[in-house]
């Protein structure tokens, strides 16, 4: 059984602009122990769909329409308040992407970290502050036992992040949403940074959902990729297969519009426009408008999520009819 | 790269420093960060020159010094055997036809208030470049170079996505027409799909217009997309410049090394089996840096010889040039 089951999730968000559909039928499941990528640009979805999971989307003007989030027999969306705490910061924890505003400036870096202990535990204050020095050296931060009561301004970057991955990981939960954790980190911090999260999740055995923009950070993190567009999954596959084998144009165009894959001096294939509009109602493909494959029944019929391979899911009309071949 | 008449913008031995501060109402010196520690680089005529470092290294500064917007402490900047550094009044105003930016953040670097319009027509005018009878045709004319339809004029910034916005800077810089761009990170604050298209344009423009450019990023692979050269900072100095090809697929310095082995490749198998070199710790405070080398405590290479003394950027065999004691024994 799975860990997580999510079906059906819509989260609308009501604007003088009309409703914005931010994610617009999503579903998907996370094993125990796995590590699921998902992959989209901005204003994709893909944030929306993790926080409304935890119960972080502000309503009003946001408004989960329907689904369900089934973990552990508990449907998250659903269950009563105090329930809901008990599994968020405990059993569920998220890391997300600024470590410099998601940690607060006016406490020290120990009271931050033995919140959820004291919280959720009921540890006494110095079992607890034995636990966060514990915690900061398994992700690294030297000197620890005086580190511990800085305030968060006296950290670098990317260890304002170890301390932020301390902080979710000290009640050893069973899955980690990390939200682009290292977007806004240097490259040799964020290498740093995805050995951490890769070491701990092999000696915890925890669950975690990466999300991120970035396709190469997937390729070496995640066993599964889903791609997200216009607020739905387009495409759902093992890493491997998503990169040797996609079958979504969109997926295709995003791995081909990547400066790395490409031999210098060539023009860089670029997806021509924008994404839609998620405040209009989409007829059709959310994609078709910048197919380069779109026929005319792409703008008709909106395709759902189908296997079109063993354990490898796309919603493009044409692949499930056969007519595009890898 | 010795000066030759076909150099465009060459510096040499640039300093810039701040004097940070302490205390309250008695303020004393605390120190000097030395955000560029004597740089020398040349960038040819047409040429596109990659510079790259992480934060903090010195590389924006390096950008603001070139165009006149911070002052340098010491050293020259010549464009085209002139010196700019420190110059005023006309002479400033004159510079600026000549050496334009594109900034980081569309979002930030637009005039809200201001119409795509009066944004490209002001430099224009004030410059003498069009009348009021002109100006319309020659915005409009610059609107469809960068890939904007000239109805959109009349828009503010905020009507337009990240990548219209980029565009409206990189027009706003060309309107001048002038000889050098320095871009700093034009393409990092926009979505993958979206820095394609703008890099494709820039490419495009250099290639058209027979642009120089100096373009700054923190991501190699963008970098080298674009550049003949690639220049990487360390703390405030170059510690390597060569031919993009040359430093992106045979990095000699340890710090480039590190730095291109950080990149993650969209390639499950390979990523899942190369050797990826992680450096320990965070880059040492500017305010502080280690004596000697100022890569030496996080490299792995380090000797005795790299904490004695600041390593030269000395020419290699394959012309280009690294600053490491040990560049040709390391492999």
């Amino acid at each position: 059984m799975p860990l997580l089951t999510v079906t059906d999730l819509r989260t609308h968000f009501h604007t003088r602009d009309g409703v914005v559909r931010a994610v617009d039928g999503v579903s998907f499941s996370v094993e125990k122990g796995e590590t699921l990528g998902i992959v989209g640009e901005s204003g994709s979805g893909k944030s929306v769909t993790c926080t409304s999971l935890l119960g972080l989307i502000p309503q009003p003007p946001g408004r989960i329409a329907s689904g369900t989030a089934m973990f552990d027999g508990v449907d998250l969306l659903r269950c009563a308040p105090r329930v809901a705490r008990s599994i968020r910061g405990r059993r569920i924890a998220m890391i997300f992407q600024d470590p410099m505003t998601s940690l607060n400036p006016y406490l020290r870096i120990s009271d931050q970290l033995i919140e959820p202990l004291l919280i959720h535990e009921k540890t006494s204050r110095r079992a607890a502050l034995a636990r966060a020095v514990s915690t900061l050296d398994e992700v690294g931060i030297q000197d620890a036992a005086r580190r511990v009561h800085f305030f968060p301004h006296e950290f670098s970057g990317g260890m304002r992040q170890r301390v932020m991955i301390a902080m979710a990981l000290i009640t050893r939960p069973e899955l980690l949403i990390a939200d682009e954790p290292t977007t806004a980190l240097d490259v040799t911090v964020q290498a740093q940074i995805l050995e951490l999260i890769r070491r701990l999740q092999r000696e915890r055995g925890m669950a975690v959902i990466f999300i991120t923009h970035d396709l190469g950070v997937v390729a070496g993190l995640c066993d599964r990729v889903q791609v997200m567009y216009a607020g739905r999954i387009v495409e759902s596959a093992s890493t491997v297969d998503v990169f040797a084998r996609p079958q979504h144009p969109y997926t295709r165009a995003l791995q081909r519009s990547i400066p790395a894959l490409q031999p210098k001096g060539r023009e860089l294939f670029a997806i021509q426009g924008m994404p839609p509009d998620l405040s209009r109602p989409l007829a059709g493909c959310p994609f078709a408008a910048r197919c380069s494959e779109a026929v005319e029944a792409c703008r008709a019929v909106a395709p759902s999520l189908t296997e079109v391979a063993p354990a490898h899911h796309s919603a493009c009309l044409r692949v499930q009819k056969g007519e595009l071949v890898a | 790269m010795t000066t030759t008449s076909d150099t465009l913008l060459e510096i040499e031995n640039l300093q810039v420093h701040f004097p940070v501060r302490r205390g309250f109402l008695i303020q004393r010196a605390a120190g000097t960060v030395k955000a560029v520690d004597g740089v020398s680089l040349a960038v040819g005529r047409g040429e596109v020159v990659g510079l790259v470092g992480e934060s903090g290294c010195g590389k924006s500064t390096l950008a603001r010094t070139i165009v006149q917007l911070i002052r340098a402490t010491a050293g020259t900047v010549r464009l085209d055997g002139r010196d700019i550094a420190g110059v005023r009044g006309r002479d400033l105003r004159d510079l600026r036809t000549q050496v334009q930016m594109i900034f980081q953040d569309p979002y930030a670097s637009l005039n809200p208030r201001m119409t795509v319009f009066d944004t490209l027509a002001e430099p224009l005018l004030v410059h003498g470049r069009a009348t009021r009878a002109e100006v319309g045709a020659q915005v409009a004319a610059l609107m469809e170079r960068v890939g904007l339809a000239a109805r959109l004029a009349r828009k503010y910034p905020h009507e337009f996505s990240g990548g219209q916005r980029q565009r409206i800077a990189i027009a706003r810089a060309l309107a001048l027409r002038p000889r050098l761009i320095v871009a700093d990170e034009p393409v990092s604050a926009l979505d993958v799909s979206i820095q394609a298209q703008i890099l494709n344009l820039l490419a495009a423009l250099v290639r058209e217009m027979g642009l120089t450019m100096l373009f700054i990023a923190h991501d190699l692979s963008v970098v080298k997309h674009i550049s003949d050269r690639i220049a990487v900072m360390y703390l405030g100095k170059i510690v390597e410049v060569g031919a993009a090809a040359d430093v992106i697929e045979r990095p000699q310095h340890p710090y480039t090394r590190a730095l291109i082995s950080a990149i993650p490749t969209p390639d499950p198998v390979r990523e899942r089996t190369r050797q990826r070199i992680v450096l320990p710790g965070d880059p040492p405070s500017p305010l502080d840096p280690p004596a000697g080398c100022a890569f030496h405590p996080r490299c792995r290479w380090a000797v005795e010889a790299c904490r004695a003394g600041v390593p030269a950027l000395a020419p290699q065999a394959d012309g280009r040039q690294v600053a490491c004691v040990r560049a040709a024994e390391i492999d």
